[in-house]
């Protein structure tokens, strides 16, 4: 049974992860990818240095999912390098 | 906000049809983790077709094959707000997903599938998922 969801990107209601320039990784739910940006729902970001590691981090992601920082955010496609399904690391 | 009633109402028939417990109030999620004999399945159902389509037909079929678990109850993400919350009270550690499928063996969870891992996947696919974890956590006779 589909829902409501038409003309999105391919990505719409995926989870991904957004590798970007800086030290910055997003962690959401995809809800388009337009000339503005990337556009995730529910989504948390992970810089390097905090206090988990990127690797274990992304780890605890894939197996069991985040917990959101933000509610929507826009990351530029100019400093978006990698967006990448979270269900393909598990 | 939740959506219509009448909207959702094929959606946990999808699951209530084949005997899955639909729990509605938080007493009723209390009730059902408290008890923790055997094991027990619980379907976090949610109205979104991105991955909540492919969720109940998996957990349709895995039901339809061997060693299901001994309780299988749901609750309904975004509709009923109350029973959700407390279901996730009892998973302190899992972040929120919808859908998702929490295992229970003796009351403690063993395997969490997360929404991110059932979006892009077929619904064979879920099953067979769950299916692995039945067998593994299938009970032994003594």
């Amino acid at each position: 049974m589909g829902t409501f969801h038409q003309g999105k990107s391919d990505l719409h209601g995926i989870t991904v992860v957004v590798e970007t320039r800086g030290p910055e990784l997003y962690v959401g739910r995809c809800d388009d990818v337009t000339e503005r940006g990337v556009i995730l729902n529910d989504a948390d970001v992970h810089r390097d240095g905090d206090e988990t590691p990127r690797a274990k981090y992304l780890e605890r992601a894939a197996r069991f999912g985040i917990w959101k920082k933000f509610d929507r955010i826009v990351i530029p496609n100019d400093v978006v390098t990698a967006i990448r399904r979270l269900g393909e690391m598990a | 906000m939740p959506y219509s009633p009448m909207l959702v109402k094929p959606m946990r028939e999808e699951l209530t049809s084949i005997g899955v417990q639909e729990l509605l109030t938080a007493d009723q999620v209390d009730h059902w983790m408290n008890d923790k004999t055997g094991t027990a399945m619980l379907v976090i159902n949610s109205v979104c077709g991105c991955a909540a389509g492919m969720a109940r037909p998996g957990v349709r079929e895995a039901l339809g094959g061997e060693g299901k678990p001994d309780r299988v109850a749901t609750v309904f993400a975004g509709q009923d707000l109350e029973a959700t919350a407390r279901a996730r009270a009892h998973m302190p550690e899992i972040p929120p997903s919808s859908p998702s499928i929490a295992f229970f063996k003796e009351g403690e969870l063993v395997y969490f599938l997360p929404r991110h891992r059932i979006e892009g996947r077929s619904a064979t696919q879920v099953a067979a998922d769950l299916a692995n974890v039945f067998a593994e956590h299938r009970a032994v006779p003594a």
